[in-house]
């Protein structure tokens, strides 16, 4: 049986399981249609052009992993920040674990969606934020008809979330290769602030494969600065589709780190709805071997007055490949647009590809737009220059590529967490030296 | 200290340096003096270990050593220091970073522990002083966005921090105005010691009044023409090189 299929027959199971009072229980139903009519995307797709989802949809995935899966917190520690205080949801096999958990309703909420489907109190929210953002397409529709549980995060008009919230999903492989579709909904309003951190990781070495979907709702001068930490596992494959929505003067900031993983594709989508708003989009993708990248990244100007800066780095060796598709829309009505994207590549082997193309609509006349691609080797001259100074070339390499990536690495706001990834990125390129910049 | 013997390089079929011979004594500045394309900055980056450039015949010695299979680090970790024409720039990181990684990779490479940091900021800030840096420069990208004087004097304030023997200078006083000139000056004659020398490769005599050297060669077309003491470079700045063209027959 195709895992289409399989997919398909598991939903009755799955919405018999659930309570048909549910606030979304007709959404689910209409979703797994929309599913069932798109099927899973293939190359003949123009956004999928470069990624193929062939080699990972054959397996025969268990779609609802265990429920207790063991777990001792020594083998996951080092998946966690632990160098600061946060506020964590962590998901192990898709269950919520409340014992590795740490989470609040003091005047933030910080839960499960699963909690805020099924109580009374949060359905007036629910009604008002859950699936309204997202695209009505094929693994956003599929993963809305198998919604049932990931983050939740509400920070209510002019509150300040008082610490960092960590968002980590594990996958144990308990019950052998296994499908996730993590479903979270982020919702900060008018005047709020908050920090993300994000990370799927895989303990297994059976497949796993994660279809996420995260709302994301910035009020009116909303501030969010959201963090995304890809290091996993060669057997892992991740797509994940994040899309948020940007009312006037809110700041949106995503960093992208994608260091490891088989097939990991990001769908990243802005619609701004206001003025005065900027929306930030950052990446450092440092891959190799025979893993995969896809940036898919979706600007889309509305109003008057907006921002967007888009700066993705990509390093690839042996034979690893990259994509970056990133699509920037300015209505008509969005005049005094600054829109910027810049997407720089190295190729560190023959063998490594990168397939980099911007994608601008404008529609209005008075607007500021600038796109770069470069896609190229370490700079010899550069490397030279380091060694004549007595730096060794294997250190004199690391270097250059880490100066390549600070541009993105310096405007991560966590100094721990800009620690953490730096460290992730030295052991990455197999380098100890001080990179304290 | 240095001796270069009959050093023939070049670029594919391109013959550049065509029988270079000198010979640097510790304590000793030399200058090299030749119009442009002559290959100065060739043998300046052949010297420091530039691989793009292929050596067909001859040697080079560091103190009786042949260092033509060292690679750029280790003639850096020998004390060979290249004062670059074109300096690089490297967005993403800082002065201070890369001299602390340039200075700890060399002493790792000797097998020494790292400085200690307190040792490093004083190192710094001694040196950035004697060049007049100002502290918010060091914190800036290497190279990016500095002016040509900028750049040189960022050359010379490495090359104090890292007190190599042998000096190279590819025209740093191109570019300097004369009291940058004069900083920079002063710079590499508080280096100047009886167990280092310095081989200063410049177009003008400007410099030398600074910098006193004890010989002074002339390069053309690959070769080293004329050789003779401080003198020679008064009579080159006023005569110019024409007239050695036609006594050397290039
Ligand atoms: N990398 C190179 N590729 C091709 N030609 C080169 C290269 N480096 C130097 N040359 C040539 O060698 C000659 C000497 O150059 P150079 O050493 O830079 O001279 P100088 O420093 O004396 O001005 C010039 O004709 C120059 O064009
Ligand atoms: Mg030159």
């Amino acid at each position: 049986m195709s895992l289409k299929d399989k997919l398909l027959s598991s939903h009755i199971v799955f919405q018999d399981s659930l309570d048909s009072d549910s606030p979304i229980y007709d959404l689910r139903g209409e979703a797994i249609k929309t599913f069932e009519a798109e099927g899973f995307p293939t190359k003949k797709d123009e956004a999928w052009k470069y990624t193929s989802l062939n080699s990972i949809l054959k397996e025969n995935y268990n779609i609802f992993p265990s429920k207790d899966a063991p777990l001792d917190f020594n083998d996951i520690k080092q998946y966690f920040l632990n160098d600061l205080d946060t506020y964590k949801i962590v998901f192990v096999d898709g269950t919520f674990n409340a014992h590795l958990s740490s989470t609040t309703h003091d005047g933030i909420d910080v839960c499960t969606l699963n909690s805020a489907l099924t109580k009374p109190k949060y359905k007036q929210i629910i009604d008002v934020y859950f699936n309204k953002i997202a695209k009505e397409e094929s693994l956003t529709s599929l993963n809305t008809a198998f919604a049932k549980e990931g983050a939740y995060i509400y920070i209510p008009k002019g509150k300040v979330a008082d610490k960092p919230i960590q968002i980590i999903h594990f996958a144990t492989g308990a019950e052998g290769a296994s499908m996730l579709q993590p479903r979270s909904l982020i919702i900060a309003e008018e005047n709020s602030e908050v920090q993300i951190v994000e990370r799927h990781q895989s303990l297994t070495d059976k497949r796993i494969l994660t279809n996420a979907v995260t709302e994301v709702y910035a009020g009116k001068r909303a501030m969010i600065d959201y963090y995304k930490i890809q290091n996993d596992r060669l057997e892992a494959s991740l797509i994940d589709n994040t899309e948020i929505e940007q009312h006037r003067e809110s700041v949106v900031s995503l960093h992208t780190f994608s260091l490891g993983g088989n097939i990991t594709r990001n769908n990243l989508n802005y619609y701004q709805k206001g003025e005065h708003i900027n929306s930030i989009l950052k990446g450092v993708t440092i891959i190799e071997g025979k893993q995969h990248v896809d940036h898919n990244t979706l600007v889309h100007h509305i109003e008057p007055n907006c921002e967007s800066h888009q700066d993705y780095k990509g390093i690839f060796a042996d034979s690893a490949t990259g994509v970056f598709n990133g699509k920037v829309v300015v209505e008509k009505e969005a005049q005094k647009t600054n829109a910027y994207q810049s997407n720089n590549n190295i190729l560190i082997d023959d063998k490594a590809t990168i397939n980099s193309k911007p994608q601008l609509e404008i529609f209005a006349d008075d607007v500021r737009c600038s796109h770069g691609c470069t896609i190229g080797q370490l700079d010899e001259s550069a490397l030279f220059y380091l060694q004549s100074r007595g730096i060794a070339q294997k250190e004199a390499r690391a270097l250059l590529m880490y100066a390549f990536a600070n541009t993105v690495l310096s405007s991560v706001k966590i100094p721990q967490l800009k620690q953490r990834i730096t460290k992730l990125i030295a052991n990455k390129i197999g380098v100890n030296i001080g990179f304290d910049i | 200290m240095l001796t270069v013997k009959n050093l023939h390089a070049g670029i594919e079929e391109k013959d550049i340096l065509k029988g270079i011979n000198l010979e640097i004594k510790a304590g000793e500045v030399h200058a090299i003096m030749g119009p442009n394309g002559s290959g100065k900055s060739t043998l300046s980056s052949v010297i420091a270990g530039k691989e793009e450039y292929e050596v067909t015949h001859g040697d080079i010695n560091l103190n009786g050593t042949s260092i033509l299979e060292m690679d750029p680090e280790e003639r850096a970790h020998e004390g060979i220091f290249l004062s670059f024409q074109y300096p690089v720039e490297i967005p993403g990181v800082s002065v201070t970073n890369f001299i602390k990684t340039a200075i700890n990779e060399t002493r790792k490479a000797k097998g020494l522990e790292d400085m200690p940091a307190s040792d490093m900021l004083k190192m710094i800030r001694e040196k950035s002083e004697l060049l007049e840096i100002d502290r918010k420069f060091l914190s800036r990208s290497l190279n990016v966005g500095f002016s040509g004087g900028e750049k040189k004097r960022n050359e010379i304030f490495q090359m104090a921090m890292l007190e190599p023997k042998l000096a190279i200078l590819d025209e740093t006083d191109s570019g300097l105005d004369i009291d940058a000139l004069r900083i920079v000056a002063n710079g590499v004659n508080k280096l100047r010691s009886e167990d280092n020398a310095v081989l200063l490769i410049t177009h003008y005599q400007r410099l030398l009044d600074y910098i006193v050297p004890d010989v002074v060669h002339v390069l053309m077309d690959g070769k080293i023409v004329k050789t003779g003491g401080k003198e020679l470079a008064h009579e080159l700045e006023e005569k110019g090189y024409d007239w050695l063209k036609a006594e050397v027959n290039v």
